[in-house]
């Protein structure tokens, strides 16, 4: 399995990492070796086998739908790189 | 006084209730070694002023009659636990300045119990590695050393921080999380003890997530017994983790009676893969005599699909760390890089924040989990996860406990085995299977290779059996006799 650098490229974007141009020849080789190396999984027959979604054997918890948290709005924005009055603040998306 | 530092947590519990000494007399003793050994780099975050606050608030505590499980001990925490007010980093550049407002579970038990924290130990960022390198604090360093050279080992990973900690006598003991051997092989390398329970028996809520589907705390001691007394301290049902059992937690430390006649010990011949080391090969017929010995009835078993575990572990941990990480965006908590727009600001943001290893893994798992792939690879591996967990399963109709080595080598040194990422994840692997199908594993220490290095065994067990893990490692441990400590720590005795 190759992943050339065109899908590097796309993969990077999708994963909102950026890369530069001449990072993607290496992230191209060493992600193609670990996904042919992963091609090895083909070899096992999986018909009929559901996917494992849990290795715990159970139903999730249901609760009340009641608020049980909440007033800590401070806490929340803390660690913010930047906040103002409570909100969080990022770049003006909207023109 | 004698060294406070070289006593098992067990007799530091029993020497504060005796009165020989008091909590703030072996954090201090603590806090001294840690000075000593700061060489290591196995902290990233030291609180020496915290710690002597809660051994002296403990000293009072104790002084009413108020003793928990843990009262007293100096104890260091994987710095991937949330703790309020002490920064949790996750060893990454992208939670470098992260001071958390609230505990995680497990932390939050354990200082209801009386632990008087060290400090936060390092990793592999974001618990992604087996030789502690990728941590974007620096290296941390084994207190072993082999005897045919005299270069810096690996502590294995990612707990590496933990157990170089507890191995070199810097914390009594100490918490970790196992996604793929992340305590096991650590364990093994640096001739300590560690057991990953159950998935499901201790809380994720507030642990810095990497797989979530994997993801378990768990400890290291220097004993089998202490890691009971540390496991009976975390474990238990937290509504706050979906995937947390509402099980009552057993007496661990009742259950290590010493007898285990008429157990069945299986044995996995999957796992006697082609090239396995004659030392390694020895250590585990050492450990199937040392059970038949003790009255153990051993098994021959098979585990058809260990061959595929790394592989379809690699699909899943990178997919579940792709959508996981995809919260860190400089937006609401960590690193921000400002940029031309939203997106820009993102993407710059996550570039310089996270290092080669946890881009590599996101890359994987975005690629694995994008249309067009999503069947082919990560249902395929979500099927071969249900195979491998079937597996167990079956054995278990045959078997109470399984007996494997726990890493397919000792410690290595800092920049071997790191010629491409597979040649790494090999380390894994025999403590994979067992994560993908969520069963309980310790290693213990077993003896030594010819080149002096500590070589762990591994025990695994049926789900929410620890107990019978606990009690099966402590006969293994008796026998093992396993007395070497790190030379550097022999030394400052001497």
């Amino acid at each position: 399995m190759s992943i050339d650098k065109e899908t590097v490229a796309k993969i990077a974007k999708l994963a909102r990492i950026k890369v530069e141009d001449n990072e993607l020849e290496k992230l191209s080789v060493e992600l193609s070796e670990t996904m042919s190396w992963i091609e090895q999984l083909s070899e096992v027959d999986t018909d009929g086998v559901e996917p494992l979604t849990s290795v715990v054997d159970m139903d999730l918890y249901k609760r009340a739908d009641e608020v049980t948290d909440g007033g800590i709005r401070d806490k929340i924005v803390a660690n913010s790189p930047e906040s103002a009055e409570g909100f969080f603040v990022v770049n003006k998306i909207v023109e | 006084m004698n060294d406070l530092t070289k006593l098992t947590l067990k007799q530091a519990l029993d020497g504060m209730n005796s009165k020989e000494f008091t909590s703030q007399d072996i954090t201090k003793s603590h806090i001294d070694a840690m000075a000593e050994f700061k060489g290591l780099n196995a902290y990233i975050t030291e609180t020496p002023e915290l710690a002597m606050e809660q051994a002296k608030a403990s000293d009072e505590r104790r002084a009413k009659g108020e003793v928990g499980l843990l009262e007293g001990a100096p104890i260091a925490m994987k710095d991937l636990f949330c703790t309020q007010g002490v920064r949790t980093t996750a060893a990454s550049n992208i939670l470098n300045n992260f001071v958390p407002e609230y505990t995680s579970t497990v932390a939050q038990n354990m200082f209801d119990q009386g632990m008087v924290m060290l400090g936060k130990t390092n990793l592999d960022e974001f618990a992604m590695g087996s030789a502690n390198i990728t941590s974007n604090f620096g290296n941390v360093i084994n207190p072993w050393k082999r005897n045919s050279d005299d270069k810096d080992l690996v502590p294995g990973g990612s707990s590496g921080g933990s157990s170089a900690a507890v191995s070199a006598r810097i914390a009594l003991a100490a918490t970790g999380t196992d996604t793929g051997g992340s305590i096991r092989q650590p364990a093994a390398f640096t001739g300590i003890t560690g057991i990953k329970p159950t998935y499901g028996r201790c809380s994720r809520w507030g642990v810095v997530a990497f797989a979530s589907s994997l993801d378990q705390p768990g400890s290291f001691a220097r004993t089998v017994e202490d890691n009971a007394i540390m496991l009976q301290a975390m474990a238990g049902y937290d509504a706050k983790d979906s995937t947390s059992i509402n099980k009552p937690v057993p007496n661990y430390m009742a259950a290590m009676t010493g007898d285990i006649r008429g157990l069945k010990v299986g044995v996995p011949k999957e796992y006697r893969m082609d090239g396995m080391s004659d030392e390694i090969a020895k250590i585990w017929q050492d450990g199937v005599d040392w059970l038949k010995d003790a009255g153990a009835e051993i098994v021959d078993i098979s585990l058809p699909h260990t061959k595929y575990a790394l592989a379809s572990y690699y699909v899943i941990a990178p997919a579940e760390c792709s959508s996981n990480l995809a919260r860190y965006d400089g937006v609401r908590y960590g690193l921000r890089v400002e940029g031309d727009n939203l997106d820009d600001m993102y993407e710059k943001t996550r570039a310089a924040g996270f290092g080669d290893e946890v881009k590599r893994r996101i890359l994987i798992g975005t690629y694995v989990l994008s249309a067009g792939f999503y069947d082919a690879y990560y249902n395929k591996a979500r099927k071969v996860r249900k195979l491998i967990h079937q597996d167990f399963v079956n054995a278990y109709q045959k078997c109470d406990v399984i007996l494997t080595p726990t890493a397919p080598s000792g410690a290595f040194a800092i920049g071997e085995n790191n010629d491409d990422p597979i040649t790494m994840y090999l380390n894994d692997v025999f403590t994979v299977p067992a994560s993908m199908a969520g069963m309980p594993g310790i290693s213990i220490p077993a003896g030594l290779s010819n080149d002096g290095l500590p070589l762990g065994l591994q025990l695994l067990g049926r789900p929410f059996d620890e107990e019978t893990i606990f009690k099966t490692a402590g006969v293994m441990e008796k026998a093992a006799n396993f007395i070497a400590e790190p030379s550097m720590v022999f030394e400052k005795a001497a």
